[in-house]
Protein backbone atom coordinates (compact mmCIF):
# COMPACT_ATOMS: atom_id res chain seq x y z
CA UNK A 1 0.00 0.00 0.00
CA UNK A 2 2.80 2.40 0.87
CA UNK A 3 4.47 1.57 -2.43
CA UNK A 4 1.46 2.84 -4.32
CA UNK A 5 1.58 5.98 -2.19
CA UNK A 6 5.27 6.37 -2.98
CA UNK A 7 4.62 6.07 -6.69
CA UNK A 8 1.88 8.69 -6.45
CA UNK A 9 4.13 11.04 -4.48
CA UNK A 10 6.94 10.73 -7.02
CA UNK A 11 4.68 11.13 -10.05
CA UNK A 12 2.76 14.10 -8.67
CA UNK A 13 5.36 16.87 -9.23
CA UNK A 14 6.13 15.61 -12.73
CA UNK A 15 2.45 15.53 -13.64
CA UNK A 16 1.94 18.99 -12.16
CA UNK A 17 4.82 20.49 -14.11
CA UNK A 18 3.59 18.77 -17.29
CA UNK A 19 0.10 20.22 -16.83
CA UNK A 20 1.60 23.70 -16.26
CA UNK A 21 3.56 23.31 -19.50
CA UNK A 22 0.42 22.22 -21.40
CA UNK A 23 -1.46 25.22 -20.04
CA UNK A 24 1.31 27.60 -21.10
CA UNK A 25 1.31 25.97 -24.54
CA UNK A 26 -2.44 26.56 -24.82
CA UNK A 27 -1.85 30.20 -23.88
CA UNK A 28 0.66 30.52 -26.74
CA UNK A 29 -1.83 28.87 -29.13
CA UNK A 30 -4.56 31.28 -28.09
CA UNK A 31 -2.21 34.21 -28.64
CA UNK A 32 -1.32 32.94 -32.10
CA UNK A 33 -5.04 32.77 -32.84
CA UNK A 34 -5.50 36.35 -31.66
CA UNK A 35 -2.70 37.44 -33.96
CA UNK A 36 -4.01 35.52 -36.98
CA UNK A 37 -7.77 35.90 -37.02
CA UNK A 38 -9.12 38.57 -39.34
CA UNK A 39 -11.74 40.33 -37.25
CA UNK A 40 -12.38 41.57 -33.73
CA UNK A 41 -15.21 39.13 -32.98
CA UNK A 42 -13.21 36.11 -34.10
CA UNK A 43 -10.24 37.24 -32.03
CA UNK A 44 -12.56 37.17 -29.03
CA UNK A 45 -13.04 33.42 -29.52
CA UNK A 46 -9.30 32.83 -29.66
CA UNK A 47 -8.81 34.82 -26.47
CA UNK A 48 -11.45 32.74 -24.67
CA UNK A 49 -9.31 29.63 -25.20
CA UNK A 50 -6.72 31.26 -22.94
CA UNK A 51 -9.33 32.30 -20.42
CA UNK A 52 -10.85 28.83 -19.99
CA UNK A 53 -8.69 25.95 -21.14
CA UNK A 54 -5.22 27.30 -20.45
CA UNK A 55 -6.16 28.78 -17.07
CA UNK A 56 -7.89 25.59 -15.88
CA UNK A 57 -5.08 23.25 -16.91
CA UNK A 58 -2.31 25.46 -15.53
CA UNK A 59 -4.13 25.95 -12.22
CA UNK A 60 -4.74 22.20 -11.85
CA UNK A 61 -1.02 21.67 -12.49
CA UNK A 62 -0.08 24.25 -9.88
CA UNK A 63 -2.49 22.62 -7.41
CA UNK A 64 -0.65 19.32 -7.89
CA UNK A 65 2.62 21.12 -7.08
CA UNK A 66 1.24 22.93 -4.03
CA UNK A 67 2.83 22.13 -0.65
CA UNK A 68 -0.25 22.84 1.51
CA UNK A 69 -4.02 23.01 1.35
CA UNK A 70 -3.95 26.78 1.85
CA UNK A 71 -2.27 27.17 -1.54
CA UNK A 72 -4.90 24.93 -3.12
CA UNK A 73 -7.62 27.15 -1.68
CA UNK A 74 -5.97 30.27 -3.12
CA UNK A 75 -5.68 28.57 -6.51
CA UNK A 76 -9.36 27.63 -6.36
CA UNK A 77 -10.19 31.26 -5.57
CA UNK A 78 -8.17 32.46 -8.57
CA UNK A 79 -9.92 29.89 -10.80
CA UNK A 80 -13.33 31.00 -9.57
CA UNK A 81 -12.50 34.68 -10.14
CA UNK A 82 -11.23 33.98 -13.65
CA UNK A 83 -14.30 31.94 -14.52
CA UNK A 84 -16.71 34.52 -13.16
CA UNK A 85 -15.03 37.62 -14.58
CA UNK A 86 -13.83 36.26 -17.91
CA UNK A 87 -17.20 35.91 -19.66
CA UNK A 88 -18.44 39.17 -18.16
CA UNK A 89 -15.49 41.02 -19.64
CA UNK A 90 -15.87 39.29 -23.01
CA UNK A 91 -19.57 40.08 -23.14
CA UNK A 92 -18.95 43.71 -22.18
CA UNK A 93 -16.38 43.99 -24.96
CA UNK A 94 -18.60 42.36 -27.58
CA UNK A 95 -21.61 44.40 -26.52
CA UNK A 96 -19.65 47.68 -26.59
CA UNK A 97 -18.25 46.90 -30.04
CA UNK A 98 -21.71 45.92 -31.34
CA UNK A 99 -23.32 49.04 -29.89
CA UNK A 100 -20.61 51.21 -31.42
CA UNK A 101 -21.47 49.72 -34.81
CA UNK A 102 -18.50 47.48 -35.52
CA UNK A 103 -19.70 45.03 -38.17
CA UNK A 104 -18.54 41.41 -37.92
CA UNK A 105 -17.15 39.51 -40.88
CA UNK A 106 -19.73 36.89 -41.89
CA UNK A 107 -19.26 33.81 -44.04
CA UNK A 108 -16.51 31.37 -44.80
CA UNK A 109 -13.04 32.83 -44.62
CA UNK A 110 -10.14 31.32 -46.48
CA UNK A 111 -6.66 32.73 -46.20
CA UNK A 112 -4.83 33.29 -49.46
CA UNK A 113 -1.54 33.01 -47.57
CA UNK A 114 -2.67 29.49 -46.62
CA UNK A 115 -2.61 28.39 -50.25
CA UNK A 116 0.99 29.49 -50.67
CA UNK A 117 1.76 27.65 -47.45
CA UNK A 118 0.22 24.45 -48.77
CA UNK A 119 2.16 24.86 -52.01
CA UNK A 120 5.35 25.12 -50.08
CA UNK A 121 4.41 22.09 -48.07
CA UNK A 122 3.64 19.95 -51.10
CA UNK B 1 -31.95 38.07 7.13
CA UNK B 2 -30.84 34.69 5.79
CA UNK B 3 -29.11 36.47 2.96
CA UNK B 4 -26.97 38.41 5.44
CA UNK B 5 -26.06 35.20 7.26
CA UNK B 6 -25.01 33.54 4.01
CA UNK B 7 -22.91 36.55 3.06
CA UNK B 8 -21.20 36.58 6.48
CA UNK B 9 -20.37 32.86 6.28
CA UNK B 10 -18.96 33.16 2.75
CA UNK B 11 -16.88 36.24 3.54
CA UNK B 12 -15.51 34.65 6.71
CA UNK B 13 -14.56 31.49 4.83
CA UNK B 14 -12.84 33.61 2.20
CA UNK B 15 -10.87 35.54 4.80
CA UNK B 16 -9.77 32.39 6.67
CA UNK B 17 -8.80 30.64 3.45
CA UNK B 18 -6.77 33.55 2.14
CA UNK B 19 -4.95 34.38 5.38
CA UNK B 20 -4.70 31.03 7.17
CA UNK B 21 -3.63 32.57 10.49
CA UNK B 22 -5.56 32.51 13.76
CA UNK B 23 -3.94 35.28 15.81
CA UNK B 24 -6.42 37.42 17.82
CA UNK B 25 -5.37 40.65 16.10
CA UNK B 26 -6.02 39.21 12.62
CA UNK B 27 -9.37 37.76 13.70
CA UNK B 28 -10.44 41.18 15.00
CA UNK B 29 -9.41 42.80 11.75
CA UNK B 30 -11.36 40.15 9.83
CA UNK B 31 -14.52 40.88 11.80
CA UNK B 32 -14.14 44.63 11.14
CA UNK B 33 -13.56 44.16 7.42
CA UNK B 34 -16.51 41.77 7.06
CA UNK B 35 -18.76 44.29 8.81
CA UNK B 36 -17.59 47.06 6.48
CA UNK B 37 -18.24 44.89 3.40
CA UNK B 38 -21.71 43.99 4.59
CA UNK B 39 -22.56 47.62 5.30
CA UNK B 40 -21.40 48.58 1.81
CA UNK B 41 -23.38 45.74 0.23
CA UNK B 42 -26.51 46.72 2.16
CA UNK B 43 -26.08 50.31 1.10
CA UNK B 44 -25.79 49.22 -2.55
CA UNK B 45 -29.04 47.19 -2.22
CA UNK B 46 -27.35 44.09 -3.58
CA UNK B 47 -28.17 41.73 -0.69
CA UNK B 48 -31.10 39.89 -2.21
CA UNK B 49 -31.87 36.67 -4.09
CA UNK B 50 -29.60 37.58 -7.00
CA UNK B 51 -26.69 39.00 -5.05
CA UNK B 52 -26.45 36.10 -2.60
CA UNK B 53 -27.41 32.96 -4.54
CA UNK B 54 -25.94 30.53 -2.03
CA UNK B 55 -29.20 28.75 -1.29
CA UNK B 56 -28.99 27.08 -4.69
CA UNK B 57 -25.32 26.12 -4.37
CA UNK B 58 -25.68 22.32 -4.93
CA UNK B 59 -27.67 22.87 -8.12
CA UNK B 60 -25.17 25.44 -9.33
CA UNK B 61 -22.23 23.15 -8.62
CA UNK B 62 -23.84 20.30 -10.53
CA UNK B 63 -24.37 22.65 -13.46
CA UNK B 64 -20.79 23.90 -13.09
CA UNK B 65 -19.34 20.40 -13.39
CA UNK B 66 -21.33 19.71 -16.53
CA UNK B 67 -20.28 23.06 -17.98
CA UNK B 68 -16.54 22.46 -17.44
CA UNK B 69 -16.70 19.20 -19.41
CA UNK B 70 -18.65 20.97 -22.15
CA UNK B 71 -16.05 23.77 -22.26
CA UNK B 72 -13.22 21.30 -22.71
CA UNK B 73 -15.07 19.61 -25.57
CA UNK B 74 -15.65 23.00 -27.23
CA UNK B 75 -12.00 24.05 -26.85
CA UNK B 76 -10.78 21.52 -29.37
CA UNK B 77 -12.13 22.94 -32.68
CA UNK B 78 -11.02 26.45 -31.75
CA UNK B 79 -7.48 25.26 -30.96
CA UNK B 80 -7.40 23.40 -34.28
CA UNK B 81 -8.55 26.53 -36.10
CA UNK B 82 -5.80 28.54 -34.38
CA UNK B 83 -2.91 26.30 -35.35
CA UNK B 84 -3.99 24.89 -38.72
CA UNK B 85 -1.88 26.09 -41.64
CA UNK B 86 -4.64 27.71 -43.68
CA UNK B 87 -7.32 29.81 -42.06
CA UNK B 88 -10.65 28.00 -42.30
CA UNK B 89 -13.39 29.58 -40.20
CA UNK B 90 -17.03 30.38 -40.81
CA UNK B 91 -18.21 33.15 -38.48
CA UNK B 92 -21.91 33.88 -38.17
CA UNK B 93 -24.42 35.78 -36.06
CA UNK B 94 -27.35 33.68 -34.85
CA UNK B 95 -30.36 34.45 -32.68
CA UNK B 96 -31.08 32.08 -29.80
CA UNK B 97 -34.33 31.94 -27.90
CA UNK B 98 -34.23 31.06 -24.23
CA UNK B 99 -36.82 29.78 -21.78
CA UNK B 100 -35.11 31.37 -18.79
CA UNK B 101 -37.21 34.04 -17.11
CA UNK B 102 -35.44 35.41 -14.08
CA UNK B 103 -32.43 37.65 -14.51
CA UNK B 104 -30.17 35.21 -12.68
CA UNK B 105 -31.03 32.32 -15.01
CA UNK B 106 -30.56 34.52 -18.05
CA UNK B 107 -27.21 35.69 -16.74
CA UNK B 108 -26.08 32.13 -16.14
CA UNK B 109 -27.17 31.05 -19.61
CA UNK B 110 -25.53 34.00 -21.39
CA UNK B 111 -22.33 33.62 -19.39
CA UNK B 112 -22.20 29.91 -20.18
CA UNK B 113 -22.49 30.67 -23.89
CA UNK B 114 -19.72 33.24 -23.61
CA UNK B 115 -17.53 30.94 -21.53
CA UNK B 116 -17.70 28.20 -24.14
CA UNK B 117 -14.98 28.90 -26.70
CA UNK B 118 -16.41 29.43 -30.16
CA UNK B 119 -19.56 31.29 -29.12
CA UNK B 120 -19.97 34.77 -27.62
CA UNK B 121 -23.19 36.45 -26.51
CA UNK B 122 -23.27 39.87 -28.13
CA UNK B 123 -26.58 41.20 -26.95
CA UNK B 124 -29.51 40.22 -24.73
CA UNK B 125 -32.97 41.63 -25.39
CA UNK B 126 -35.96 40.09 -23.67
CA UNK B 127 -35.76 36.34 -24.17
CA UNK B 128 -33.65 36.48 -27.33
CA UNK B 129 -29.89 36.34 -27.36
CA UNK B 130 -27.68 37.47 -30.23
CA UNK B 131 -24.78 35.03 -30.44
CA UNK B 132 -21.64 35.34 -32.53
CA UNK B 133 -20.19 31.93 -33.42
CA UNK B 134 -16.85 31.00 -34.91
CA UNK B 135 -18.30 28.07 -36.88
CA UNK B 136 -21.79 28.44 -38.26
CA UNK B 137 -22.37 24.69 -38.46
CA UNK B 138 -21.80 24.29 -34.70
CA UNK B 139 -24.24 27.06 -33.75
CA UNK B 140 -27.61 25.72 -34.81
CA UNK B 141 -30.43 26.59 -32.38
CA UNK B 142 -30.59 22.94 -31.28
CA UNK B 143 -27.04 23.14 -29.97
CA UNK B 144 -28.09 25.46 -27.17
CA UNK B 145 -31.27 23.75 -25.98
CA UNK B 146 -29.57 21.43 -23.50
CA UNK B 147 -27.55 24.25 -21.96
CA UNK B 148 -30.70 26.36 -21.81
CA UNK B 149 -32.64 23.61 -20.08
CA UNK B 150 -29.88 22.91 -17.57
CA UNK B 151 -29.27 26.54 -16.66
CA UNK B 152 -33.00 27.10 -16.24
CA UNK B 153 -33.20 24.10 -13.90
CA UNK B 154 -30.10 25.21 -11.96
CA UNK B 155 -31.21 28.79 -11.39
CA UNK B 156 -34.98 28.82 -10.98
CA UNK B 157 -36.28 25.30 -11.44
CA UNK B 158 -37.95 25.03 -8.06
CA UNK B 159 -39.56 28.43 -7.91
CA UNK B 160 -40.92 28.53 -11.41
CA UNK B 161 -44.29 29.38 -9.92
CA UNK B 162 -43.37 32.73 -8.40
CA UNK B 163 -41.22 34.28 -11.08
CA UNK B 164 -40.18 37.83 -10.41
CA UNK B 165 -41.44 40.61 -12.58
CA UNK B 166 -38.33 42.78 -12.31
CA UNK B 167 -37.11 43.38 -15.84
CA UNK B 168 -34.26 45.56 -16.96
CA UNK C 1 10.05 21.75 -16.79
CA UNK C 2 8.05 24.37 -14.91
CA UNK C 3 10.65 26.94 -15.92
CA UNK C 4 9.81 26.09 -19.53
CA UNK C 5 6.17 26.84 -18.74
CA UNK C 6 7.16 30.27 -17.40
CA UNK C 7 9.21 30.99 -20.53
CA UNK C 8 6.30 29.92 -22.76
CA UNK C 9 4.02 32.32 -20.89
CA UNK C 10 6.56 35.13 -21.41
CA UNK C 11 6.50 34.36 -25.14
CA UNK C 12 2.69 34.46 -25.11
CA UNK C 13 2.74 37.81 -23.30
CA UNK C 14 5.20 39.26 -25.80
CA UNK C 15 3.10 38.09 -28.75
CA UNK C 16 -0.03 39.53 -27.18
CA UNK C 17 1.74 42.89 -26.78
CA UNK C 18 2.13 42.99 -30.56
CA UNK C 19 -1.66 42.79 -30.92
CA UNK C 20 -2.10 45.44 -28.25
CA UNK C 21 0.22 47.81 -30.09
CA UNK C 22 -1.00 47.07 -33.63
CA UNK C 23 -4.72 46.47 -33.06
CA UNK C 24 -6.70 48.38 -35.66
CA UNK C 25 -9.63 49.27 -33.41
CA UNK C 26 -9.91 50.27 -29.78
CA UNK C 27 -11.68 47.02 -28.90
CA UNK C 28 -8.79 44.93 -30.17
CA UNK C 29 -6.49 46.76 -27.82
CA UNK C 30 -8.81 46.34 -24.84
CA UNK C 31 -9.21 42.64 -25.66
CA UNK C 32 -5.43 42.26 -25.89
CA UNK C 33 -4.90 43.99 -22.55
CA UNK C 34 -7.60 41.87 -20.89
CA UNK C 35 -6.15 38.63 -22.21
CA UNK C 36 -2.67 39.86 -21.26
CA UNK C 37 -3.92 40.26 -17.70
CA UNK C 38 -5.10 36.62 -17.58
CA UNK C 39 -1.72 35.44 -18.80
CA UNK C 40 0.06 37.63 -16.25
CA UNK C 41 -2.04 36.10 -13.47
CA UNK C 42 -0.97 32.62 -14.57
CA UNK C 43 2.64 33.80 -14.93
CA UNK C 44 2.75 35.26 -11.41
CA UNK C 45 1.45 31.97 -10.01
CA UNK C 46 3.95 29.86 -11.93
CA UNK C 47 6.77 32.27 -11.02
CA UNK C 48 5.92 31.70 -7.35
CA UNK C 49 6.40 27.96 -7.81
CA UNK C 50 9.62 28.44 -9.79
CA UNK C 51 11.12 30.58 -7.03
CA UNK C 52 9.76 28.26 -4.32
CA UNK C 53 7.62 30.99 -2.74
CA UNK C 54 3.94 30.23 -3.37
CA UNK C 55 2.98 33.40 -1.46
CA UNK C 56 3.04 35.08 -4.85
CA UNK C 57 -0.48 33.71 -5.30
CA UNK C 58 -1.85 36.57 -3.17
CA UNK C 59 -0.56 39.00 -5.77
CA UNK C 60 -2.15 36.84 -8.46
CA UNK C 61 -5.57 37.05 -6.77
CA UNK C 62 -5.27 40.82 -6.54
CA UNK C 63 -4.17 41.09 -10.17
CA UNK C 64 -7.13 39.04 -11.36
CA UNK C 65 -9.57 41.36 -9.58
CA UNK C 66 -7.92 44.60 -10.72
CA UNK C 67 -7.71 43.32 -14.28
CA UNK C 68 -11.47 42.81 -14.46
CA UNK C 69 -12.28 46.17 -12.88
CA UNK C 70 -9.93 48.03 -15.22
CA UNK C 71 -11.45 46.39 -18.31
CA UNK C 72 -14.96 47.34 -17.29
CA UNK C 73 -13.87 50.87 -16.36
CA UNK C 74 -12.17 51.46 -19.73
CA UNK C 75 -15.19 50.14 -21.64
CA UNK C 76 -17.58 52.24 -19.60
CA UNK C 77 -15.51 55.36 -20.17
CA UNK C 78 -15.36 54.86 -23.93
CA UNK C 79 -19.06 54.12 -24.14
CA UNK C 80 -20.40 57.02 -22.08
CA UNK C 81 -17.33 59.30 -22.04
CA UNK C 82 -17.86 59.68 -18.31
CA UNK C 83 -17.60 57.68 -15.12
CA UNK C 84 -20.67 59.33 -13.60
CA UNK C 85 -23.33 57.38 -15.52
CA UNK C 86 -24.96 54.48 -13.63
CA UNK C 87 -24.46 51.11 -15.31
CA UNK C 88 -27.80 49.68 -14.22
CA UNK C 89 -31.01 51.31 -15.41
CA UNK C 90 -33.42 49.68 -13.01
CA UNK C 91 -33.85 52.28 -10.34
CA UNK C 92 -37.58 52.62 -11.05
CA UNK C 93 -38.27 48.92 -10.50
CA UNK C 94 -36.13 48.97 -7.38
CA UNK C 95 -38.15 51.64 -5.61
CA UNK C 96 -40.87 49.28 -4.42
CA UNK C 97 -38.87 46.61 -2.67
CA UNK C 98 -41.27 44.34 -0.79
CA UNK C 99 -38.91 42.99 1.87
CA UNK C 100 -37.65 45.91 3.94
CA UNK C 101 -34.78 44.59 5.98
CA UNK C 102 -34.07 46.28 9.30
CA UNK C 103 -30.71 47.70 8.41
Amino acid sequence: MSEILNVIMTIKPILGALLCLIGAGLAVIGTVGVLRFPDFYTRLHAASVTDTGAATIAIVGMALLAPSWLIVFKLAAIWLFLFLTGPTGSHALANAAHTAGLQPVIGRQRDRAGESDSEEAS
Amino acid sequence: MGYFLGLIVVLGALWLGLSGMFKPLLLTLSVISILISILLAARLNTVDREGVPYARTPNLFLYWGWLVIEIFKANWPVIRACVSADLDINPALVKVKTRCESDLAKTIFANSITLTPGTVTVEVEGDKLLVHALFEESATPDAFTEMDERSWRAADGRQAGKTTQVKA
Amino acid sequence: MIGAAAIALIVAIALMLIRALRGPTLYDRVLAVNSLGTKIVLFIGILGFVLGRPDFLDIAVLYALINFVSTIAILKFFRYRSFQVPLMRRTVARQTQPEGDDV
